[in-house]
């Protein structure tokens, strides 16, 4: 008697608390999950694409690049999401680029200095050049201030910039976007790297190489600094993962994080 | 007929009790299971990477690069006792200084109103300090010394401040534990209440307020949201009190949001780490009271 009341009080409870019961849209029928930078456009995407085809649930999550391209592989979601290119054996994965994103490099809006060779920037990051003077600034040391390890904006960055040398240890480390932009916003003589969309009037993106940090200069590539947004799928998309990737790519999808900040395929 | 009945009443009582008490073991024993559970889990996910890589190049290896499979922990463990001892050098003099006048110095009244106050500081969520740190502290650092202000010195005074309730109230409780007839006599004999202070009620609160240090300096060593926000995170020793640091704690919760594979079991190894450096901490705090308490 004791054993059946506990039992029926179990499953009472595990009804109530599983996540089919607690309301809201409770059919998922594709996943996408993946890098944080990309979430939330991803996520303005599927509302959008929700509206059109109503009934349909698309689940966003986030987690990191490496995270979603693993859950892709082992096929826990459908599409992965990575702000960096794929490595390795992540590579039989087939990758579609859905948008591009600028980073800039980022000063105060005080200091002298407009613009710095790329080779500059990659010596302040490894530690090698540590005042601001010889690049026309003050007599002042500079304040590196970059992301943490894993980050996919620090991958990129590595990837575009430093290639094979390592970010000195002594760099001030932050973990978010908004993080480096508050630091440097209230530093003097500080200097990081944020997502292009990001920047603001707290903060102002340097020249590098002669190029402004704009979409102009993305476009006919003469600011280098550019990394691809991507999709990646365990084979060419079917069914409700390719309409929802025809979706992002279609002249609505990608005006929608043209007004975001990201800059379209094409 | 009576008696039955009588038995049966007292079956049931017996075997309500007996319930109560399975009950209460149960949920007494919960607690002990969850420590049980963190621990298992904890060692189980973070020891396996260390032997991998060699436990002398995870405790004493200066770089951390988990993306070149680099695990030094070595900036890590100095930085978090950097800034512990930071911590206390500030805490301890204000907290000592502010115990012995609630508890010799000061009339009832000032006390009943100043006691409560300083409990209310241990009350602020750490993430308000963190946040008056950046926005008072650390601008202030940066344009009277110098160097990027977010530094040692800053989350020093900061996890300083945080640890002043837990040391003020503890020795304030040991200062009052002394019998009065200690006091009187050494004022009977001539002494001053410094003198006294100094000479007779230090020495015989001696082991508790030892236990609020080092309460405090478990309460320091923990601290992640405060840290984070006002130490600049760089996984380097610190050349200065003005250069930035890493402890710990701040290691995993800055790096866990995207840390896969090796690199997260790297981050549990770090945890793995501070527990050790804090059941030590324990252990010697429930060592010091417990001998605070066989004293007469």
């Amino acid at each position: 008697m004791m054993r059946h009341r506990l039992a029926l009080v179990l499953l009472a409870l595990s009804v109530a608390f599983s996540p089919s019961c607690r309301g809201g849209r409770s059919q998922t029928d594709m996943t996408l999950a993946g890098s944080t930078s990309i979430q939330p456009f991803a996520d303005k995407w599927a509302e959008v694409f929700m509206e059109k085809r109503p009934g349909l649930g698309v689940n966003v999550q986030g987690g990191g690049s490496s995270a979603g391209i693993q859950a892709c592989k082992s096929g826990v979601c459908q599409i992965g999401m990575s702000s960096r290119e794929l490595k390795g054996d992540e590579k039989d994965l087939t990758e579609i680029v859905v948008a591009r994103d600028g980073l800039a490099v980022i000063v105060h809006p005080s200091n002298p200095v407009r613009g710095v060779k790329l080779a500059e920037v990659k010596q302040i990051f490894s530690g090698d050049l540590t005042n601001w003077k010889p690049l026309g600034g003050a007599d002042r040391q500079i304040t590196v201030v970059t992301r943490e390890e894993g980050s996919g904006t620090r991958g990129a960055f590595q990837e575009l910039v430093m290639g094979k040398t390592r970010i000195f240890r002594g760099a001030i480390t932050e973990d978010s976007n908004g993080t480096v932009r508050e630091i440097i916003a209230h530093d003097p003589h500080a200097i990081g790297f944020i997502s292009l969309g990001l920047v603001n009037e707290q903060v102002r993106a340097l020249e590098l190489d002669g190029a402004g940090a704009n979409e102009a200069n993305i476009r006919n590539g003469r600011y280098k600094l550019v990394r691809p947004f991507l999709f990646v799928s365990r084979g060419e998309p079917t069914g409700l993962a390719k309409e929802f990737v025809d979706f992002v790519l279609s002249e609505e999808g990608q005006t929608l994080i043209k007004k975001e900040g990201l800059l379209p395929v094409k | 007929m009576d008696t039955t009945s009588k038995g049966r009443g007292k079956n049931k009582l017996e075997r309500n009790d007996r319930l109560v008490r399975l009950a209460l073991l149960v949920v007494a024993f919960s607690a002990v299971s969850i420590l049980l559970v963190i621990t298992v889990f904890i060692v189980g996910q973070g020891t396996p990477i260390m032997f991998k890589y060699g436990l002398k190049s995870f405790l004493a290896g200066a770089n951390w690069y988990p993306s070149e499979q680099l695990f030094g922990l070595w900036p890590m463990i100095v930085g978090s006792l950097f800034v512990t001892a930071g911590a206390l050098v500030i805490g301890i003099p204000f907290g000592l200084a502010c115990a012995i006048v609630l508890t010799e110095f000061s009339s009832k009244r000032v006390r009943r109103f100043i006691k409560p106050v300083i409990e209310l500081l241990a009350g602020i969520p750490s993430v308000v300090y963190g946040f008056m740190g950046v926005i008072i502290l650390v601008p202030f650092i940066r344009e009277t010394f110098g160097g990027p202000g977010l530094s040692v010195l800053a989350v020093s005074i900061i996890l300083g401040v945080m640890i002043l309730p837990t040391i003020i109230s503890i020795s304030v409780d040991s200062l009052q534990a002394v019998p009065p007839s200690y006091r009187e006599g050494s004022i009977a004999l001539g002494a001053t209440r410094w003198q006294t202070v100094k000479m007779v009620l230090f020495p015989a609160a001696r082991s508790g307020i030892i236990a609020s240090i080092i309460l405090g300096m478990g309460r320091a060593i923990g601290e992640t949201m405060a840290t984070i926000m006002v130490a600049g995170n760089a996984a380097e020793i610190p050349r200065s009190l003005l250069a930035p640091v890493r402890t710990l704690t701040s290691n995993i919760a800055l790096e866990m949001s995207y840390a896969t594979g090796e690199h997260r079991e790297a981050l549990f190894a770090t945890g793995v780490v501070l527990f050790v450096i804090i059941m030590v901490l324990n252990t010697i705090a429930n060592a010091t009271s417990a001998k605070r308490r066989k004293q007469p």
